[in-house]
């Protein structure tokens, strides 16, 4: 009954004993919280599938996953790997610890943009600038779903939401161009209608030593789609079919996003290069450290 | 590089890395000192007057023993960071002062949700605000009880010489590891700043790790291993991150198998209720005073920290003088000694700190009656002949 309430399709109804993900998810928590429509479910799935693409070379004991607040924030729940569900915004200095304690840990950071961009925005940057080896991946709805759908610092200029009655009057953050800024290695922007490219984006992140990001374009029919007029979660799959372009080698200064008619949403692995980590150079300061006096000073 | 001591339920005192002798050292340098012989190889904080010299020592240490100096963006990522690494399973530290300390509020609550091990020491200073950023404080005792939102029991250590930085800092970890919980050490600026003989002796260093878990990864299947299912002393052992328990830690209400439970409020009283029992119930172990000349005393000082050191001169003073005075120096303002403090109801007490009267409250709550005050709202430290004033007003 639950599941028809929640909008399962009831004209071809199949029921399945084992989701193919079973294994990476926490059955027993099963029904999620998200709405019908949701992106979340997509990002999760493509998370899951790139590390089981994944698992000779990192074994899924070795795989964490860090969320913060909000709905995105609700993913270290499902997962059945080591999680943390944190505070709000703090995910990435939490990860940065677990992290540096033990560099053996493959940590994905996983949350929203209210999360990761407003209250958690200087972490963001200053994780990127030390170059940690943590995984920062961001389902980017626009909006805050899960207190009734606010204004946060994704959402387009003049976008309607239940804080920004009249439309937005701030611009929202370009979010790969902020990261390559700040010295991110690897830097993507997918939707959930691009799902393969996703999943191997997030493999790559995988392989990639240092601080990669991923911003996913999700639906949030529920909060964000309805007073935008962007209809269900479906509709805004097709917006996505119509209205993206993938180009690589965009000039990152100009893929901000907007709600204008007939605007493009640039999406591609945009950066990947190398740089030292941050535990790189710290092995140097140890033997620095360890070669001069012991004890004291 | 290995900074995972909590791996063993067994814990090794790492002789090499202690800096054992006798030395002329500050109270922060002593603290710094005490984290690493307490085997703590992971330090995040935040440039604070007057706890800098805390993480510049760390800084220079740190790497020298194989552990890691991590400086944050903010309090708010430090006491964030030093939760992750605990969960990782090193012991982790970090050190503020009065403003930092409110920026760490929120995290100090998901440590104590989570029943995380780590330290945080406070060198306070005059408040609210910026306030005295160079001058003593010690204002900030009520904070540490109630300063993050919602109902929590707290240990806190208030050292009253760099000898008991270094000694109650190392208490400190070793509090944090048993309980799994932060603790932490309400230091201020005189103590942080003075100089003094510090012994640091490795043969007298006793250590304590968290427990394990009582199940391998691999058995989980058979015996269900769940993250915060209690033992009888209602401590769960303490699985970490990249073990393959594949557990779930939540800030959310949530029951022993770690699953929120947001909208149940019979978990939330069982959660709860035994977190709060777990250092309540057994407070007489963790409680510590000083008692001096209490057995004839009519006029007792209570005090803590280095306003402690002024009312023991007062005390000498009065004694010099025939007055019966003795004075209780709190070592744990948290938890408060109440039944020894009640024992004290018969005779006049005067509570001395550098605020406007903090720990008296609870002092009263206790002895329910009025007590004597001898306050300095900061910046100064209180002398020794205010108190023998008072004393001598009493008398």
């Amino acid at each position: 009954m639950a599941l028809e309430l929640r909008g399962a399709p009831r004209e071809r109804e199949v029921i399945v004993e084992h989701h193919p993900e079973d294994e990476l998810l926490r059955e027993d928590r099963i029904p999620h919280i998200w709405c019908p429509g949701c992106g979340i479910g997509v990002a999760v799935t493509a998370y899951i599938e790139a590390m089981k693409l994944a698992m000779d070379k990192i074994p899924l004991e070795k795989q964490v996953v860090v969320s913060g607040i909000g709905c995105t924030g609700r993913v270290a729940g499902y997962v059945s790997i080591d999680s943390y569900h944190t505070t709000h915004g703090r995910a990435i200095p939490f990860a940065t610890g677990l992290k540096v304690a033990n560099p053996e840990l493959e940590i994905t950071v996983f949350s929203g943009d209210g999360d990761l961009f407003a209250i958690g925005g200087n972490h963001f940057i200053h994780a990127a600038r030390r170059n940690v080896d943590i995984n920062v991946i961001c389902c980017n709805n626009f909006n805050y779903g899960m207190t009734g759908g606010q204004v946060g610092p994704t959402t387009p200029e003049m976008a309607i939401t239940t804080t920004s009655p009249y439309g937005n009057m701030e611009d929202g953050f370009n979010l790969p161009y902020l990261a390559a800024a700040a010295g991110a290695v690897f830097v993507a922007r997918w939707t959930t209608l691009h799902f393969r490219k996703l999943r191997d984006a997030i493999l790559h992140a995988f392989s990639k030593r240092g601080f990669t990001f991923i911003e996913i374009i999700a639906p949030c029919p529920t909060s964000f789609g309805r007073p935008n007029e962007l209809g269900q979660g479906l509709d805004e799959m097709e917006w996505y079919r119509e209205s993206c372009v993938i180009d690589h080698r965009a000039n990152l200064k100009e893929i901000g996003l907007s709600m204008k008619k007939d605007s493009k949403i640039v999406v591609g692995n945009f950066l990947d290069i190398e740089r030292p980590t941050f535990m790189d150079r710290y092995q140097e300061i140890i033997k620095r450290a360890k070669g001069q006096s012991s004890g004291g000073r | 590089m290995n900074l995972i001591v909590a791996r063993h339920a067994k814990a090794e005192v790492e002789r090499e890395a202690i800096l054992a002798g006798t030395h002329f050292m500050s109270g922060d340098d002593a603290c710094a000192e005490g984290a690493i012989a307490a085997g703590c190889r992971f330090y995040a904080g935040y440039p604070i007057t007057p706890s800098s010299e805390i993480a510049e020592r760390m800084a220079r240490r740190l790497p020298q023993v194989g552990g890691v100096y991590l400086q944050m963006e903010d309090e708010i990522a430090s006491m964030a960071a030093i939760i992750g690494a605990a969960c990782a399973g090193a012991k982790a530290m970090t050190a503020t002062s009065g403003p930092g300390f409110s920026l760490m509020q929120e995290n100090i609550g998901l440590a104590f949700m989570t029943e995380t091990p780590c330290v945080v020491v406070n060198v306070q200073r005059g408040g609210p605000s910026t306030g005295m950023p160079t001058l003593i404080g010690q204002a900030d005792m009520m904070q540490v009880r109630f300063g993050s939102h919602g109902d929590y029991a707290v240990i806190a250590y208030a050292p009253a010489s760099p000898q008991e930085m270094f000694d109650l800092t190392i208490k400190a970890f070793n509090m944090a590891e048993k309980f799994r919980t932060p603790v932490f050490v309400m230091s201020d600026e005189l103590v942080g700043h003075m100089l003094e003989r510090v012994v640091i002796d490795p043969e007298r260093i006793e250590l304590v790790n968290r427990k394990r878990p009582h199940v391998k990864p691999g058995e989980a299947r058979l015996t269900p291993f769940w993250p915060f299912e209690p033992d009888e002393d209602l401590v769960p052992p303490m699985a970490l991150a990249g073990e393959g328990y594949k557990i779930h830690v939540t800030g959310l209400t949530h029951d022993e198998r770690g699953y929120p439970a947001a909208t149940e409020p019979e978990v939330q009283e069982r959660m709860l209720q035994r977190m709060l029992r777990k250092i309540l119930d057994r407070r007489e172990e963790i409680i510590e005073f000083e008692e001096l000349e209490l057995e004839d005393a009519e006029i007792v000082l209570i005090a803590y920290g280095s306003t402690a050191r002024a009312a023991l001169r007062a005390l000498r003073l009065a004694r010099e003088k025939g007055l019966k005075v003795g004075m209780l120096r709190l070592i744990t303002p948290w938890p408060f000694p109440d039944k020894k403090v009640a024992e004290l109801r018969e005779a006049e007490i005067i509570v001395a700190e550098v605020n406007a009267g903090q720990m008296a409250r609870e002092v009263e709550r206790h002895v329910r009656k009025p007590v004597y005050r001898v306050n300095r709202l900061g910046g100064e430290p209180i002398h020794p002949e205010e108190i023998l004033r008072k004393i001598e007003e009493v008398a």
